[in-house]
């Protein structure tokens, strides 16, 4: 890798201060750090030596943990889109080409239109590029129906990263899930894109083929909140994730699979993760008590194999940035989350799939969670003072 | 009554290049140093002109904010030289040592029937004052001060630091005089902690008029900061003191012998020396020849005086420093890496499991200073909190003071915190956040507001 580095060496001088191509250093850093771990040692007092992880290191584990999500996704795309059209004997490897044709633009765009909009803005406020969309962009496309259109999904990306990021001044500044605000976006802005039963299944049908007659397209929540029982898939169904849904959230299997590689590696918290699926499972198991309706009858373990719940609560709900960052604060954060996921569920027939509405909300809610649980905090350091003595005893 | 004390937070770190035990006793080194940077927000103001010939124990300069603390020389011999740096800052007071030490001598007295203002005095011209710390701040303790305790760590956990037990396993009559004399000056008690689990010398389990406090745990177990939280917190205005086990032993010799003996043993450790081992030296030698005689090994060397932690990078013939019993050489770090994020990592260190050096979980490493990547915001969370054994919010802490927040910082507990006490946070950050500094400047900013 000598000639690479020697190139670089020589590039650098253009692009540090005084350098032809000042402007664009953040640029050149990122990539050259993208090359090389830089030869940064630490000062002269402090801690000498470091842990070998970074920030980088971090976000590249997470992409991979989402991969399992991402290749069931694939294949789901294909076998959900031959469903429709009643081809029942497509082979694997048919069903996950045709599904990766279809998701590859969107990561495609995904990427390209969030890591322009982070170039431009390095460039502008002279700050380094940061590695947090490394992992947003490879959220946002699995939270997307496959039928989104690309330049809705560039728009929304381009949202996301300055409105959901940028203006508060970078990855680790951030309120909001970055990659939660493009699809909130896009769910207010497009309605008719991001629910409803045409945008969850391909069915552009070639030549000779026709839909099924038994096909809705609807998700299974949306089947549920019509009320349509006898048409939730099992929960064997959904817990493997051959239902309906956005790209890379029907798989619950996928999902716990990236969920054991962020709590083996450290990066996730099994506070909020746990939390989430506890508060899930609690709101739900009140409802059956009440089984008013469909959805208020779907067993607790079922209701968290549906729609977006594992995938928001391994992936989403997770982002340390925008969740509680006091231990304590995590598990009321993920409680919560699991728990209005459920309610909003439940009482937004409208809207059946609550999980990224109820993140949001939470991602609000979280400094004044941790407010208060510094508080406390602070309450308990003040209370240690004895009070004092009395003179006469 | 004595406490025990189980720490669950916190890291050991296996380092290869611990020292050997055996002690060796060069000839004084030729040159010795006082450096003023060792002591937090001293401005030094010097009592004696370069050529000046002093013994040890002749006061060479006082701290302008409080006079009667005086900065002694550690040997007898000859001023050479005042090193200044920007601003005509004083960074060493350099002395040439004679082959014999000659020794500034008082007659020798009993502690026990001293007065406290006697003992102070006594500590305060001699030069041993400093030796005494205080919390909040870090700083030398104020002699007008009436501590609530005095804390003594009689044990490190620093990667690769000296064995008290071992160093000290011969010193009982000088460890004793020095505790009655520090008794004297609170109106606690004294808190002499011991690791649990272990053979603690007789020095320490045979000691008279102390508490002694059984502590378990990885470290910062050692780090008096953790002892004091879990033992004794410091609240607003409160005040404790704390010392090294072997200055006690100078301030027993004050009183025994009646003279300024600022001998110290040290661990020379660090996977860049060929014969990491103890020497007896004196505070402030130069360390050119011990490190000539630990050997060290060829590259680019960064050497420490004190731990990788919290040490200070000195020059290869630089100087011990004023509190420090551990020297580390270990290898700069300097060098780009190909794709190092990357990398599987085999033989990566970390405490995550992001590398697959979790597969050896045993293995002495021999770390380098490379930063492993570059400085970020905060991102990651609760990170900070496994390696931090006190009641302390420390990311929030942190942040307060990097808005400046005196306040804010003060119910956030930093009057209970020094730098050492975030060494293992700066160690594991994700962010490469430099926390120990950020600490250091929050206790400045609160103390210059109360002073």
């Amino acid at each position: 890798m000598k000639p690479l580095r020697k190139l670089l060496n020589n590039l650098k001088p253009n692009f540090e201060k005084g350098g032809k191509l000042e402007k664009f250093y953040p640029a050149f850093d990122a990539f050259e750090t993208f090359l090389f771990v830089p030869n940064h040692t630490t000062g002269s007092k402090g801690t000498h030596i470091r842990d070998a992880i970074d920030l980088k290191r971090t976000m590249i584990l997470v992409v991979l943990s989402l991969v399992p999500c991402l290749l069931f996704g694939m294949w789901n795309i294909g076998y959900q889109h031959h469903l429709a059209l009643g081809m029942m004997n497509v082979s694997v490897m048919d069903n996950f080409i045709f599904g990766a044709i279809k998701v590859l633009p969107l990561i495609l765009v995904s990427y390209g239109a969030g890591l322009t909009t982070e170039f431009v803005f390095a460039i502008i406020r002279k700050h380094t590029i940061n590695e947090g969309f490394l992992v947003s962009g490879m959220l946002i496309p699995l939270i997307m129906p496959i039928e989104v259109p690309l330049w809705m999904l560039a728009v929304a990306t381009i949202f996301a990263v300055i409105i959901g990021k940028e203006v508060f001044g970078g990855t680790g500044m951030n309120i909001l899930n970055p990659a939660l605000t493009a699809r909130a976006f896009l769910f207010f802005a497009y309605p008719t894109k991001m629910s409803g039963d045409e945008v969850w299944i391909n069915t552009s049908p070639e030549k000779g083929q026709t839909v099924v007659d038994a096909y809705t397209g609807a998700t299974a929540l949306g089947d549920a909140a019509a009320g349509y029982q006898d048409k939730i898939p099992n929960i064997i169904d959904s817990f493997i994730g051959i239902i309906p849904g956005s790209v890379g959230e029907t798989s619950t299997v996928a999902c716990l699979i990236g969920a054991a590689i962020l709590l083996f590696t450290g990066i996730g918290s099994w506070r909020i993760m746990t939390s989430v699926f506890a508060g899930g499972f609690l709101m739900a198991l009140v409802f059956n008590l009440f089984g008013l309706n469909t959805l208020m009858q779907i067993s607790p373990l079922h209701h968290l194999t549906l729609g977006g719940f594992a995938f928001g609560a391994v992936f989403m709900a997770t982002d340390p940035v925008s969740a509680t960052q006091t231990n304590t604060g995590k598990y009321i954060y993920g409680f919560l989350i699991g728990f209005l996921a459920i309610l909003f569920r439940v009482f937004n027939p409208a809207y059946p799939e609550g999980m990224m509405l109820a993140i949001l909300f939470m991602n609000v809610m979280a400094p004044l969670i941790d407010h208060y649980v510094i508080e406390a905090n602070i309450k308990r350091r003040l209370k240690r003072i004895k009070p004092i003595q009395n003179q006469d005893g | 009554m004595s406490e025990y004390i189980k720490i669950k937070q916190g890291l050991d770190l296996k380092l290869s290049g611990e020292a050997a035990k055996s002690v060796i006793a060069l000839p004084v080194a030729e040159i010795f140093a006082i450096k003023p940077k060792d002591f937090v927000g001293l401005t030094p103001k010097l009592l004696v002109k370069a050529g000046a010939n002093v013994a040890a124990g002749t006061p060479v300069f006082f701290d302008k904010n409080d006079e009667s603390i005086l900065f002694c020389s550690p040997v007898s011999g000859e001023i050479i030289e005042i090193v200044r740096g920007e601003k005509r800052v004083i960074l060493e007071i350099k002395i040439l040592a004679d082959r014999e030490i000659k020794y500034v001598s008082s007659t020798p007295s009993n502690p026990d029937q001293l007065s406290r203002n006697e003992i102070i005095e006594k500590l305060l011209k001699s030069g041993c004052w400093p030796f005494i710390r205080q919390r909040p701040y870090g700083t030398i303790a104020n002699p007008k001060d009436k501590p609530k305790a005095i804390f003594i760590s009689a044990f490190d956990t620093n990667p690769l630091a000296p064995d008290y037990d071992f160093i000290l396993s011969a010193e009982e009559t000088n460890f004793q005089i020095g505790i009655n004399a520090l008794k004297k000056l609170t109106t606690g008690k004294i808190h002499l902690n011991i690791k649990a689990n272990s053979t603690s010398a007789p020095v320490f389990t045979q000691a008279q008029n102390v508490q002694i406090n059984t502590i378990s745990g990885p470290h910062p177990a050692g780090n008096v900061g953790v002892q004091i939280h879990h033992i004794d917190p410091i609240n607003k205005g409160e005040v404790v003191w704390h010392i090294n086990p072997q200055d006690v032993i100078i301030i027993g010799k004050l009183f025994n012998q009646g003279i300024f003996d600022a001998s110290r043993t040290v661990a020379v450790t660090g996977a860049q020396l060929e014969k990491p081992q103890y020497y007896k030296t004196i505070v402030g030698t130069n360390i050119k020849n011990i490190l000539a005689d630990a050997v060290l090994k060829k590259g680019d060397n960064r050497i420490i005086s004190g731990s990788v932690l919290s040490g200070s990078q000195i020059p290869v013939d630089g100087f011990l420093g004023f509190y420090d019993a551990q020297i580390t050489v270990i290898l700069e770090g300097n060098e780009y890496e190909f794709m190092g994020w990357l990398a599987p990592g085999f033989n990566k260190f970390s405490v995550s499991r992001t590398f697959f050096s979790w597969l050896s979980p045993n293995k002495k490493y021999n770390l380098n200073t490379n930063l492993h990547g570059e400085e970020r915001p905060f991102v990651m969370t609760g990170q900070y909190e496994k390696v931090f054994p006190m009641d302390i919010y420390p990311v929030q802490l942190l942040k307060s003071i990097l808005i400046e927040d005196i306040e804010l910082m003060e119910k956030l507990g930093i009057y209970e915190v020094a730098e050492e006490d975030f060494a293992l946070c700066e160690l594991i950050c994700t962010s490469k956040i430099k926390s120990q500094e950020i600490i250091r400047h929050g206790l400045d900013m609160v103390r210059k507001e109360f002073s």
